[in-house]
């Protein structure tokens, strides 16, 4: 049932871009969520220099995931962009303010800073509900004929669509609460603990609510995960979900500060893991396959030779940068 | 609101705008990854001060618009899907790879160094340092490399075929990446970001000579960019002529309405130095022109003949007066730093460089001249392709999403609402920026906060942790 396909293959490079631009661009965005919590300036700050120095580079992957589907999938970018116009609009709006407040915020006298502060959580706020609301439009389905878009510009404003909006606004807070555990201290980490607390709770609700929804939109998604044999190979997604949930909440009890972003990460891959299994062959779903969206073969290869030599490399000297700004940032004026 | 519009014509609007602005920053940024990564150069070998103050002085500038160009780069990788779907879905085969390519091989270059770049001199050490600035320089012009070479793709299509799908397939990517007219832009377009980089850095060590001629930051800093427009101006001048002969041989069409060109001339066509295109009477109002020189400039030949628009049928015609007029704006700028260049040697040359008041404001007036230069040609060479995306195959009204008039419409005002708000502020605050002389002992972006070098220690080592770190 599953062949490895040159569009296979490039069905998973385009899925671990996106994957990787959600925990990474997720927890940064999720820091912007969170900033109406933290209305000290000091916190402010330490907040923004603990991301400043990577956002750019999060966002890349965005870049990579749209880019690298219309080069590998054209047709599958033909027709969800039109769909998702408005969610993928108000997605780069959201952006651009959150974006610019990381230099412009820091270039600006209190007042004005406090306009960027505003600008920087709402940004996030926007750009993360778009986000949720894009998966929550592309998992429902679209309406497609011929090669082309079919539907309206408001076909993507469902309840389900709403929903899963919110639960990506909860995801990416924890994430981001989880990060302030790793990254800071004192009064601020605290802080960060009591609220990881909270969001784990309310991501299991959110997960849980939008994995019941799922099989409601489609017969072929219930069928997906319900029919035997699947099951066998579906049941152990929940079943990890479980087992990470736990050593979460046994890493914020215990205040081990280096786990629980990396535990909240791995979470975010399960529920991942478990929305490719839903899709799966399908790019847009009940509708385009990965084979029928599929750009040349010649495209698809002369692609992968770039991806095989330079993303390890990406990866490398990514991690460097993470490794050079390691450790707690603290507040105040520190030692030249 | 907006029904009735002409879907396509707002989202060429949209994309025409959102181009507008986004081009200004990587101008800007590509001649100025390069500059820093001079002057960090100049630092490290020499170990003057002055050196690592400019650099700490336009690193705060570069990364208050590195990052408007960031945010504005993300709204065109995705417009292509919102507003030309069906352009990507045809195009995007061969096009998509490049842009992929322009991804991996420079985004991801710039992203990952820019980090330590602005915030890591202090913790890196110098080498590591010089060679992330050097990386961050690097990523730029390979992300020029790839996008002009998309860009030159869709003027000048080349080692393509159709599948059955009627999408555009690569027959041979290195002709598709190295097309006819990829090189002259290349070229072209690199020499004019650093020309626009200069002519910044020139108005604002200018605008601070007129203060105060003994300040070192300014009097370096005005010197090496005029330097840099004495030397390049021409060399730009000269690239600019072989850019548009290579167009006169591959787009025709663009030429003759750059040059006015509606007639045909048999024995010796003129340039036409300025007048108002007529399109509807098929002529040119007003002209002031110079007999058969426009057939020497493009044919070296005084009386050779030239083809004009009446051999081309109407449907095809670009539209003349925008490609007429940005062509010579462009060109006059492009003479204009020249003259300032000329002017700068000549008094380099007396020994009044850094006295020479006129020249100073000259350089000041000057500063926004690369901006409009840049913004200039590239509605010369896009207008000119008109009306097509893939020159001669794809037209843009089959280019479009299917979408209706008020989405493309209400998502256009959005744009233009929030760049005006945002990269008008940015604008500010960068003015703010250099309305100040560097100092001495000038800082970097780094904020007042730091990490401990010491890795991931729990918090009861923090005390520990602080006294072995640096």
């Amino acid at each position: 049932m599953m062949t490895f396909d040159i569009a296979t293959i490039w069905a998973f490079i385009i899925a671990f871009a996106v994957f990787v631009y959600v925990v990474m661009d997720g927890f940064d965005l999720g820091l912007g969520i969170l900033f109406p919590l933290f209305p000290a300036k000091a916190d402010r700050d330490v907040i923004m220099n603990s991301v400043a120095p990577v956002w750019d580079g999060n966002e890349t992957w965005l870049v990579l995931g749209g880019g690298g589907m219309m080069a590998a999938f054209p047709l599958a970018y033909a027709v969800l962009m039109p769909a998702l116009y408005t969610p993928v609009i108000a997605m780069l709006i959201g952006l651009i303010f959150r974006g610019v407040a990381f230099e412009f915020r820091a270039r600006t006298t209190q007042r004005e800073s406090n306009r960027w502060d505003i600008a920087f959580a709402g940004g996030s706020w926007l750009a993360t509900v778009a986000q949720g609301i894009t998966l929550g439009a592309i998992l429902q389905g679209i309406h497609v004929e011929g090669r082309h878009y079919a539907g309206g510009w408001w076909d993507w404003l469902t309840p389900f669509s709403i929903l899963t909006g919110l639960a990506l606004v909860v995801g990416y807070a924890l994430l981001g609460a989880t990060w302030l555990v790793l990254k800071t201290e004192g009064e601020l980490r605290n802080k960060a603990y009591g609220l990881s607390w909270s969001l784990l709770f309310a991501m299991l609700g959110s997960i849980g609510a939008v994995s019941i929804a799922t099989p409601f939109l489609h017969i072929q998604y219930a069928q997906r995960w319900f029919a035997w044999p699947n099951v066998i190979l579906t049941a152990p997604v929940p079943l990890a979900v479980a087992a990470v949930t736990l050593l979460l909440l046994r890493s914020l009890a215990r205040k081990q500060d280096n786990q629980p972003f990396f535990l909240s990460l791995v979470l975010f891959a399960l529920s991942y893991a478990g929305l490719g299994i839903s899709m799966y062959p399908y790019i847009v779903p009940q509708s385009i396959t990965i084979w029928q969206a599929a750009s040349p073969a010649n495209s698809q290869i002369f692609m992968l030779f770039g991806v095989a030599v330079l993303v390890p490399l990406i990866l490398g000297y990514t991690a460097w940068a993470y490794w050079v700004f390691r450790g707690k940032v603290r507040a105040g004026s520190g030692y030249h | 609101m907006f029904e009735g519009w002409d879907a396509v014509a707002l989202a060429r609007a949209q994309f025409a705008f959102t181009m507008s602005f986004h081009i200004v920053f990587p101008a800007f940024t590509i001649g100025l990854a390069s500059y820093l990564a001079v002057l960090e150069a100049l630092w490290l070998w020499s170990g003057r001060e002055v050196f690592i103050n400019l650099f700490n002085y336009w690193l705060k500038i570069f990364a208050v618009v590195f990052g408007m160009g960031v945010v504005s780069g993300i709204v065109m990788a995705y417009q292509f899907g919102t507003n030309w779907s069906a352009f990507s879905d045809k195009a995007g085969p061969v096009i998509g790879p490049l842009m992929a390519y322009e991804v991996l091989t420079a985004f991801f270059l710039e992203a990952g160094f820019l980090g330590v770049m602005l915030f890591g001199l202090k913790r890196v050490g110098h080498r590591l340092h010089f060679l992330a600035t050097a990386m961050v320089a690097i990523g730029t012009l390979i992300s020029a490399f790839w996008i002009l070479s998309a860009n030159s793709w869709m003027q000048t299509p080349a080692g393509y075929a159709f599948n059955a799908e009627g999408q555009f397939v690569a027959a041979d990517w290195l002709k598709v990446i190295f097309n006819p007219s990829f090189p002259y832009r290349l070229v072209h377009m690199v020499l004019a970001a650093y020309l626009t980089t200069a002519m910044v850095v020139g108005a604002v060590g200018a605008f601070h000579l007129l203060r105060n001629q003994n300040l070192a930051g300014p009097r370096v800093m005005f010197s090496m960019a005029m330097w840099m427009a004495t030397l390049v101006a021409p060399i730009q001048i000269l690239a600019g002529d072989q850019h548009g002969l290579n167009t006169l041989e591959h787009q025709p069409v663009k030429i003759m309405a750059m040059e006015g060109h509606f007639e045909s001339h048999k024995d010796g066509a003129p340039l036409i130095l300025f007048g108002w295109p007529n399109e509807s009477a098929g002529k040119v109002d007003y002209t002031v022109e110079v007999p058969k020189l426009g057939s020497l400039i493009l044919k070296h030949s005084f009386d050779a003949p030239l083809a004009g628009l009446d051999t081309v049928p109407r449907e095809n015609w670009p539209p003349v007066p925008i490609t007429f007029w940005s062509f010579r704006i462009m060109a006059g700028m492009g003479f204009l730093i020249l003259g300032l260049g000329l002017l700068s040697l000549l008094m380099r040359w007396r020994g009044k460089l850094y006295e020479f008041r006129l020249l100073h404001m000259f350089a000041v007036a000057m500063g926004p001249a690369g901006f409009v230069a840049v913004l200039a040609g590239w509605i010369t060479t896009e207008t000119g392709r008109q009306p097509f995306t893939v020159y001669g195959l794809l037209r843009t009204a089959e280019s479009a999403s299917p979408l209706a008039a008020p989405a493309v419409g209400s998502s256009l005002a959005a744009f233009i609402v929030v760049y005006f708000a945002v990269f008008a502020t940015g604008a500010i605050y960068i003015l703010r920026l250099m309305a100040q002389p560097p100092h001495q002992g000038e800082q970097g972006p780094e904020r007042d906060v730091h990490a401990r070098a010491a890795g991931i220690t729990p918090t009861a080592g923090a005390v520990a942790a602080e006294g072995s770190a640096r």
